[in-house]
């Protein structure tokens, strides 16, 4: 069973609850009926070994499993009162809503500029563009950088600044949750640092859900971490209860880098 | 040091030697490989070229066939196959690039999706005379549209359709799948999926397989004749209903003359045909080359 603590909202509703959700890739079980409870404007890490379910998890929170051949979500994850995965709920409208950070940074062939007002303009944006890339472009501290050259191709930045523009392209949708696979993985120390920083000033206007590979990351910039293994949940609470006082003995072991 | 240690450059063994000769003994089998095909087109071009050339001037372009060698020109014949390009390039493009992007973005991967694939490939290798007697039978006959232009460039469409939705297919799905992610992240539909990343992206591929697939229908003469272009015609096309002949057709009209000054004329011909060939290639380098740059 596993361990789940009492997560403290500070009386808000929760930005995200996930009851009993389960995803099958064909006959395999992914993810086995996990619950948690994500509390508005704060980072929540999902951690765990390779092949834990973590990705496929984060990936229920914005139904992007649903571009995956063969599988299937089965449970409930409820936001704003509605579960995602109701049938009269639109796909389009739940990932326009809950924003995706990727692995990888994966900029689209085009300038900055039109990276970062891609997302407005497929939404059908009827304000002031620019304003809006500037805006975004601030959020994720990438302005000053680009400011002079948002007509450059976004294959001419670093890793670490064409990452910054993924999350400043998923900004400009104005998402109210932002999901984040192992955005820093495949950075250098000083790129990661910076992605941390700004994940941290982020959580003052949304609700952060990152998977991690990286526990001293998981411990520096969240506020909650779930430790999953298996595709089961093993404990969820408070980030310095796990990594300090861990209840379940894999937790133990695993955030003492025992295993893993 | 290890004692095996020497400086480099050293050892000229007999199995070294005769490793480094085997290696350009391969290279060399593999030039002269490459040769037999670049001096075989090269005296081709060279053959055609002297005993064309004296025959290609404006009064060959602008006339029309003639029982005189001195008075026929291809006017006919190339107005004919410039109009069956256009045409078969306007049919057979937008049924290829959304039959490929139904095959690729849209369909389940099923049993009903993979005999479908499997048909296409097939269809690619089917001869072109085959496609020829289904033109008659479909559009000549059924359809009645007659031996005109359209169904003859509906004919060569139905031709190159495989090959364009093949390669348009690899084109798509060149495309790597952490751009459609994005994209339907910020929550694109898959329509605009579709339409602003994926299809930009597979423009320069799908491009090049449709300019490769219609330098093969501007060679084609089977099927047309089968669909009934002539041999024999004063006078270009005015509208989709008009009988037509193309420059393969006239070249082996031609070639089939006893004259040697209608020889003569067979080579200018060919050597007109070689020249929009070469042209519409030039042309697709340069529009794959502008998309590639203007992204």
């Amino acid at each position: 069973m596993a361990t789940i603590y009492d997560i403290d909202a500070g009386g808000r509703a929760p930005a995200l609850e996930a009851r009993e959700v389960s995803v099958f890739y064909g006959a395999k079980e992914a993810v086995r009926r996990v619950s948690l409870v994500v509390p508005a404007n704060k980072v929540v890490a999902l951690i765990g070994p390779s092949g834990c379910g973590k990705s496929t998890l984060l990936r229920c929170f914005n139904r992007m499993n649903d571009l995956v051949a063969g599988a299937r979500v089965e449970g409930e994850v409820e936001f704003r009162g509605k579960n995602l995965y109701d049938a009269d709920v639109d796909p389009v409208e739940v990932r326009r809503r809950i924003g995706m950070v990727f692995q990888k940074p994966n900029p689209f062939p085009k300038s900055i500029y039109e990276n970062t007002a891609f997302g407005p303009r497929i939404n059908g944006f009827e304000g002031n563009l620019d304003e809006l890339v500037e805006e975004s472009l601030r959020k994720a501290a990438l302005w000053d950088e680009v400011q002079d050259r948002l007509n450059e191709s976004a294959y001419a930045l670093s890793g670490g600044q064409q990452q910054r523009l993924c999350i400043a392209r998923t900004l400009a949708v104005k998402p109210e949750i932002v999901l984040m696979d192992e955005p820093a993985s495949a950075l250098d120390p000083l790129a990661t640092q910076r992605i941390e920083e700004l994940i941290y000033e982020l959580k003052k206007d949304y609700t952060i859900i990152i998977v991690t590979h990286n526990m001293q990351q998981a411990a520096r910039i969240s506020d909650y971490t779930a430790f999953l293994y298996m595709g089961d949940l093993i404990e969820y609470g408070p980030t310095e209860s796990i990594f300090t006082n861990p209840r379940e003995d894999r937790t133990e072991a695993y955030v003492t880098g025992r295993f893993g | 040091m290890s004692e095996h240690a020497s400086p480099l450059g050293g050892s000229h063994s007999a199995r070294d030697r005769r490793r480094r000769a085997l290696g350009t003994l391969f290279a060399f089998l593999c030039g002269v490989a490459t040769l037999v095909g670049v001096a075989s087109l090269a005296v081709l071009l060279w053959d055609l070229a002297v005993d064309g050339f004296p025959s290609l001037d404006g009064r060959f372009l602008t006339s029309f066939a003639s029982r005189m060698p001195e008075r026929a020109g291809v006017k006919a014949a190339l107005a004919g196959s410039v109009w069956l390009l256009g045409l078969t390039a306007l049919i057979a493009f937008p049924v290829s690039v959304a039959a490929a992007i139904y095959l690729e973005e849209y369909a389940r991967r099923s049993w009903a999706t993979r005999l479908i694939q499997l048909n296409i490939a097939n269809l690619a290798g089917v001869p072109s005379i085959v496609y020829g007697i289904l033109g008659l039978a479909v559009f000549v006959r059924t359809f009645g549209l007659g031996r005109s232009i359209i169904s003859g460039a509906l004919t060569l469409a139905l031709l190159i359709l495989p090959v364009i939705i093949m390669a348009s297919q690899e084109a798509i799905r060149a495309v790597p799948s952490s751009i459609r992610e994005a994209a339907y992240g910020l929550g694109a539909t898959r329509w605009q999926v579709v339409s602003t990343q994926v299809l930009p992206m597979a423009m320069p591929g799908i491009l090049t397989g449709t300019i490769l697939a219609l330098s093969r229908a501007i060679g084609e003469t089977a099927p047309l004749i089968m669909v009934g272009a002539v041999g024999f015609i004063a006078f270009t096309p005015k509208g989709l209903g008009d009988p037509f002949t193309v420059l393969p057709l006239q070249i082996y009209n031609w070639i089939s003359r006893p004259q040697a000054e209608f020889h003569a004329l067979a080579a200018a011909g060919i050597l007109v045909l070689l020249i929009l060939l070469l042209t519409m290639n030039a042309a697709a380098i340069i529009l794959r080359n502008r998309y590639q740059t203007h992204r």
